[in-house]
């Protein structure tokens, strides 16, 4: 059982700085009228910078068990 | 439902918060939360105090006992409840114009007394809250809404003010550097005596926008291209230095606890 | 009972506070107060309290809060300049309903004034200083053995009502000596704190006697203390309902209780024909003067509040519907006295002797002016 890294968002709590798809060294993010969404998962290499850099609590990378 | 740490150490209820896109005051606030649990402070004795400005707001997200209490006098607050109890790890979360315009006289004091006290001061230089105006902090020369033809004032160099006063801790990070920023500021919970950790933060809708400083992620860009760290310092000349921002610890000095030594005196006079 | 013992007023006051359970003073040195500050400095860590000067007197209005805020009971000392500094503190006090004793040892006024003369001309200071309506509790007493026995009924009240309680004295009182004899066994009230499930506790929820149940700092129940208005979880709002109902109840919480705290004493008032008012220092001018007023076959009684805010006035205006004329006499150029307008029955004559040269009025002074009303 290993243990997985998956990307999440909750848009409603962002504000559309950009900051994350900016600062993700696979741009892998992108704004959608103003709001984060996933533009290319596969790219993400579970870095959390996204997490590490959003004002907002917007983005976050959740641990979980492998289905 | 948002990730684990800010679960554990926000109130979900009061989020999103009110600063503005972009503002990293919303980083650095959860880079604390982070050093907080990194140092693994207990959540009971943990006491978050905060002045008045857009850095005043955090206490109302961590989910501590925390009080906002006046405008610049944070630090006196603080003083009071360490004093009482010095067993609870006293943070102050402040701003630029906070701790060194109005708050001044408090923070050399703090500084001078060395009271085991943790101080961030989320610099954006500028009064965010009121729209704008220049702080102490804001380079001469640039434009605020209180200073339409450029700012005449010489800046602080906050970290180096708080050292002259007395401080046995002070360093500097910035927002683009928030892991720098989360490391040192759980060094300086740990440090036993007066620390200082000024976290150069972005204000894209009041200094960026007045200054031409772009949005957000420009300005973080700015602060990577423009950020020296102290130990590099030595090695550079004047010219390359200026206008930089110097990140990394100043001083970490060994120096008598200010409840501890009035601990000492109780203990000598106390009338069992 | 404690042995007679010649103590000045200042030391009674330090005594009353640590009777109390004062374990907290934070304050600055000022005349006429600093023999407070002084006191504390050598008497708390004899009994593992905590003494600090801090760098102004705004600050130690400050970290009085803080003290307070972390359970201890807490006061600081000044005088007129120094109690300016502290107003807008004592306001955060009164908005976030924490305990504390502000001590103000008058001197004359305004500005640096008369540092080592006698006033009372922080009266309305001390009820109005700080900006916004806002509760406020004021005592005054007017002997040395008064000031013990009043500073502990201060702490009291403050506990009671977690609320802030000005101590208004003179430096006619504060610099006074005179014999006590100062009672061991006297009521000492703590605030309540909270039992039950710390989970979301509201601090500031509404309770039946409009006081709420403050947790001290450091006892898990993670809640916030702000200076806006807030809501009962105590987070700041901007919504007008709830910040009506705070700040009405902030008010009402004094008002509701005002029998509790409401305090005065009458001195030959059954049979006055003239009802001397005055209240702290100049209520002994008073007494002087009724001494020889009846001396003198005139009738004459003294109506002093202890509790200056809120005032005592139903048994004022009782005795205002028998007694006509109405002296009364402050250390200042006329400020309670316009309460004190208010409150008499429309046909009572109120007349005013007031003093803002720093000497104090002379009973003398007293006596003429009644035989001339």
């Amino acid at each position: 059982m290993s243990r997985v890294k998956k990307l999440r968002i909750d848009a409603s709590w962002c504000k559309g700085c950009g900051i994350c798809v900016a600062f993700c060294p696979r741009n892998v993010l992108k704004l959608e009228n103003d709001r984060i969404t996933v533009a290319d998962e596969e790219n993400c290499i579970k870095c959390g910078l996204c997490e590490l850099r959003c004002p907002d609590y917007a983005i976050w990378l959740e641990e979980s068990e492998d289905e | 439902m948002p990730s684990k740490l800010i679960e554990r150490e926000m109130r979900i209820a009061n989020l999103p918060h009110i600063w503005c896109p972009g503002c990293s005051h919303g980083t650095i606030m959860r880079g604390l939360a982070q050093a907080i649990e990194n140092c693994g402070l207990k959540r009971e004795d943990t006491i978050i105090v905060s002045g008045i400005g857009c850095s005043g707001r955090a206490v109302g997200y961590m989910d501590f006992d925390t009080i906002h209490t006046t405008h610049g006098r944070a630090l006196a607050f603080a003083t009071g409840i360490k004093m009482a109890e010095p067993r609870l790890h006293v943070i102050v979360l402040t701003g630029d114009g906070d701790i060194s315009a109005i708050g001044g006289n408090h923070l050399i004091h703090a500084c001078r007394r060395n009271i085991d006290i943790t101080c961030i001061v989320l610099n954006n230089n500028i009064y965010g809250m009121t729209g704008g105006q220049y702080s102490p902090t804001t380079p001469t020369g640039d434009y605020a809404t209180t200073a339409p033809y450029g700012n005449i004032d010489r800046d602080f160099d906050i970290p180096l003010l708080a050292r002259a006063a007395g401080a046995t801790f002070s360093a500097r990070a910035t927002a683009y550097g928030v892991n720098e920023a989360i490391s040192i500021m759980e060094k300086a919970i740990r440090h036993k005596g007066f620390s200082l950790v000024e976290v150069v933060s972005v204000c894209p809708s009041y200094y960026g926008r007045k200054n031409r400083k772009g949005d957000a992620v420009r300005m973080l860009q700015w602060q990577k291209e423009n950020s020296v760290p102290y130990a590099a310092v030595g090695k550079m000349n004047e010219e390359d230095i200026k206008g930089k921002i110097i990140t990394g610890i100043f001083n970490d000095d060994d120096f008598p606890e200010y409840t501890e030594e009035y601990q000492k005196i109780i203990d000598r006079v106390r009338v069992k | 009972m404690s042995k007679r013992m010649l103590m000045q007023g200042n030391e009674a006051c330090v005594r009353g506070a640590l009777k109390a359970g004062m374990r907290f003073f934070a304050g600055y040195p000022i005349t006429p107060s600093t023999e407070i500050a002084e006191g504390c400095a050598y008497e708390l860590p004899r009994v593992g309290g905590k003494f600090i000067q801090m760098e102004d007197e705004l600050a130690s209005m400050a970290a009085v809060i803080g003290a307070s805020v972390a359970g201890t009971k807490s006061m600081t000392a000044t005088s007129g300049p120094g109690f300016s500094l502290k107003q807008e503190n004592i306001g955060f006090a009164a908005q976030t309903e924490i305990p504390c004793v502000i001590v103000d040892v008058q001197r004359a006024g305004p500005s640096t004034g008369l540092p080592t003369s006698s006033s009372q001309g922080d009266v309305m200071q001390s009820r109005w200083g700080t900006h916004g309506d806002h509760p406020i509790i004021v005592l005054s007493p007017s002997s040395v053995t008064e000031t013990y026995y009043l500073t502990i009924r201060a702490f009291n009240l403050s506990e009671k009502y977690m609320t802030p309680v000005i101590f208004l004295m003179d430096e006619l009182i504060g610099h006074l000596r005179e014999t006590v004899e100062l009672d061991d066994e006297v009521e000492i009230i703590d605030r309540k704190q909270p039992q039950g499930p710390k989970g979301d506790y509201e601090a500031y929820q509404e309770t039946e006697d409009l006081v709420p149940v403050l947790p001290v700092f450091g006892s898990g129940y993670y809640y916030n203390i702000t200076g806006l208005t807030h809501n009962t979880a105590g987070f700041p709002t901007n919504n007008r309902l709830i910040a009506d109902k705070l700040h009405s109840r902030l008010m009402q919480k004094i008002e509701k209780h005002r029998k509790d705290i409401e305090d005065y004493e009458e001195h030959l008032t059954a049979d006055a024909e003239v009802l001397l008012v005055a209240y702290g220092g100049s209520a002994r001018v008073a007494r002087a003067a009724i001494e020889e007023l009846r001396g003198k076959g005139v009738k004459a009684g003294l109506y002093r509040p202890i509790s200056i805010w809120p005032m005592p006035e139903e048994r004022l205006r009782q005795l205002s519907e028998r007694i006509k004329k109405i002296l009364v006499i402050e250390h200042n150029y006329g400020q309670y006295v316009h309460e004190v307008e208010r409150v008499v029955h429309e046909d009572a004559e109120v007349s005013f002797i007031g003093r803002v040269s720093g000497a104090e009025i002379q009973p003398a002074e007293v006596v003429e002016k009644v035989e001339a009303m």
